[in-house]
């Protein structure tokens, strides 16, 4: 019998990732899930929130783009920008939970309304150069749901709301889009180029060094005249709101590097979000950032029964051949054997995974035969994950 | 031997993340590659996906031989070659090709505004990567030395970020209402628009990834983007009917069993009633999703979901089914 592989038995050794320790830990108030796209992170979320908050603490879970049922079922459907709270969520142990859909444009403008006269925000926000850069720039979406979860950990300590805040992050193109999202930003509002930009909007000539001249001339060739003026007066506008903004990112930073931060990488056990989840859990160690764990969600279960994938795909074969009453048990015997084969793959997978990262817990998700899109469900994978 | 886009030059594979839209832009090339064919496979989000699918040394910006194309019955197959697509050097190239801007070039380097423009200047880098994809579709005889492409397949963006992706006159709007980039991303976008581009948008037959579609397709639609098909990745298998799972006997499969030499322990026998019931209800939320899926009224092609790892022949295996369903 080749069954179970010296794959699966190579995961004998990984450690468990325990979720409820995790939830029921004090010590932790942000929980920050993270992962490539398609891997059900909103979901995670959404079931380690509820679960946390009818084990006790008083949870607020910020989500980004669920799908729409269970948006209705959270009651989370407008995108307002503010926590509400989650009806259906039982409270008995004394917890609570909000939930909120993060409207990134609406963090950005926030953040400008709050730091600039009224005048002021009005010619920020209706710049054409903002509305690009507070929608469409690479990295906003990550670098704000990261200015929201600050936000909201600041307000929660000062009022006492919650003791625990879950976060989706935002589906990026890589991994290093939502780490580096902070300094990305931040950079490029202090940096060089804009230093540059901005030299000539204030005054003195001396700064019109040959370099910029050329830089100037050809941005001129490139993009036209008028496009460098509306940069420009973006610039000079932004560089006194955001005047301390580096600070502020660097904040942010320390926030999530805080040992009372927990992060845990969510993967699919296909090759793409494995290897995106390996790439994660180094960024954030070399980063120096708390990783809890792994979850790896959607994965086969291993089939009841010792025939293996190679002897149930044979019988299915000779009964094909020999009776034509037996299509039912050979169509089984091939589910079957795809089963045993997925299981197999994955825990290769799965394996190769632990053998570069030998600490991590993981926790593995079964898939489920149906989508979630009510509370029972997210309860159901809230019971799955912390099996 | 015709297809249901037999005017299209340039496929844009567009999907969900996770659904495997890489792996159909790849399947789509080699079943575009026929006899005498060739056919560019374009990656732009600096994943070297390709690379790793075909299983070469990670791809250089520069296009490159990858392998040769599924050959119809009797013939050879034509050549697949790929191209990685990197914003910076795609900027590079741009200025030296249009504004010979020498010494100019490298101050831009120096005072970061090659990577003010690739990676913050909005849209700026979509222009330049869908730049190069142009660039190869429109490539004509006058452009000596390089290969002439009878079809190029773009391994896109996921499907949240395809239209702003595409409609790159429309994100410089207000950037850049005159100047040279400006009427580069006109004349981009009428190639895009035309029925010489079909943007196909891969699924999977679940509920997320099927909305997202539904949305996508309304949202190209919105913009004048041409809509090509949908092709639903990762199918379970259909052998059995819901009538078929719903009648499952524990006595026959025991039965059906000893008589091709398996003594079946009541371990297995339950083993193999549960993984057909768990199949059941996954079909039928597959069969929902995929009147879903006929709704749309575009041509749909199925994939089947396959148990063994993603390689060389299981590309070739999806490439002739997309043949055979009549999308290449």
């Amino acid at each position: 019998m080749s069954g179970p592989t010296d794959a699966v038995a190579a995961l004998a050794g990984v450690a468990h990732l325990d979720v409820d320790a995790l939830l029921d830990d004090r010590g932790i108030g942000i929980i920050v899930c993270c992962g490539s796209g398609g891997v059900g992170k909103t979901t995670t979320s959404a079931a380690l929130a509820l679960r946390a908050a009818e084990r006790g603490r008083k949870v607020v879970v910020l989500t980004i783009d669920p799908a729409r049922r269970l948006a209705q079922a959270m009651g989370i459907e407008s995108l307002d920008n503010t926590p509400r709270p989650v009806a259906g969520a039982d409270e008995a142990a004394g917890g609570h939970l909000d939930a909120m859909m993060l409207d990134m444009k609406r963090t950005f403008d926030e953040v400008v309304e709050s730091q600039a006269s009224p005048e002021k925000a009005r010619q920020i926000l209706e710049n054409p150069f903002y509305v690009a850069l507070s929608s469409s720039f690479a990295g906003t979406q990550e670098y704000m749901a990261m200015e929201k979860l600050g936000q909201i950990q600041r307000d929660a300590q000062r009022d006492g709301t919650y003791d625990l805040v879950v976060v989706d992050t935002p589906p990026s193109r890589s991994a290093l889009d939502f780490l580096d999202a902070p300094e990305r930003l931040s950079s490029f509002l202090d940096g060089r180029f804009i230093r540059l930009m901005l030299a000539p909007a204030r005054g003195p000539a001396r700064l019109m060094t040959a370099g910029l001249g050329i830089i100037t001339g050809a941005l001129t060739k490139i993009l036209g005249a008028q496009v460098l003026r509306d940069l420009q007066t973006f610039v000079a506008a932004i560089d006194t709101v955001f005047g301390g903004f580096r600070q502020r990112a660097m904040a942010t930073y320390a926030l999530l590097q805080d040992d009372r931060t927990a992060f845990l990488v969510v993967a699919a056990p296909e090759p793409d979000a494995l290897r995106e989840a390996a790439y994660f859990v180094d960024r954030l160690s070399s980063d120096r950032m708390p990783l809890a764990g792994l979850v790896v969600n959607r994965a086969s279960e291993q089939p009841e029964g010792d025939l293996s994938g190679d002897a149930a795909y044979a019988a299915a074969e000779r009964l094909r051949d020999g009776d034509p009453d037996g299509a039912v048990t050979a169509g089984l015997l091939r589910l079957y054997a795809d089963q045993q084969r997925l299981v197999e793959r994955e825990a290769r997978l799965r394996s190769r995974f632990a053998a570069a990262h030998p600490t991590v817990a993981t926790a593995v998700v079964p898939a489920l035969p149906s989508d979630v899109h009510d509370l029972d469900g997210l309860r159901r994978v809230g019971e799955l994950i912390a099996r | 031997m015709t297809t249901d886009w037999p005017k299209v030059r340039l496929h844009v594979v567009t999907g969900k993340g996770g659904t495997g839209k890489s792996t159909v832009a790849a399947a789509l090339a080699l079943a575009l590659a026929t006899e005498g064919k060739n056919v560019l496979l374009c990656e732009v989000e600096g994943r070297q996906g390709i690379a790793r699918m075909f299983d070469v040394d990670p791809l250089p910006y520069e296009e490159r031989r990858l392998t040769t194309g599924l050959p119809r019955e009797g013939g050879r197959g034509g050549t697949v070659h790929a191209l990685h697509v990197d914003p910076e050097a795609a900027l590079l190239e741009y200025l030296a090709m249009y504004y010979r801007l020498g010494r100019a070039g490298r101050a831009l380097d120096r005072f970061g505004v090659i990577e003010f423009a690739t990676t913050i200047a909005p849209g700026v880098r979509d222009v330049l990567l869908t730049g190069k994809v142009f660039e190869a579709v429109e490539r004509n005889s006058r452009n000596k030395g390089a290969v002439q492409y009878d079809a190029v397949v773009l391994d896109a963006p996921p499907t949240g970020r395809i239209v702003q992706f595409l409609n790159v006159s429309n994100e410089l709007a207000g950037l850049a209402r005159v100047g040279p980039i400006r009427s580069q991303a006109d004349t981009m976008m009428t190639l895009f628009r035309s029925p010489r581009t079909a943007v196909h948008l891969v699924t999977v037959l679940e509920e997320m990834p099927v909305q997202e579609t539904t949305d996508g397709i309304a949202e190209l639609h919105a913009v004048d983007l041409p809509v090509g098909g949908v092709v639903v990745n990762r199918v379970r298998p259909q052998d059995l009917s819901a009538e078929q799972l719903a009648g499952v006997a524990p006595g026959t499969v025991t039965r059906d069993l000893l008589a091709v030499g398996v003594t079946a322990g009541p371990d297995l026998v339950e083993g193999l009633v549960h993984v057909g019931q768990e199949h059941a209800q996954r079909r039928a939320l597959e069969d929902r999703q995929r009147a879903l899926v006929a709704a749309l009224d575009v041509p749909s092609y199925e994939l089947p979901r396959l148990t063994q790892g993603g390689d060389l022949a299981a590309l070739h295996e999806l490439a002739g089914l997309l043949r055979e369903q009549g999308m290449a």
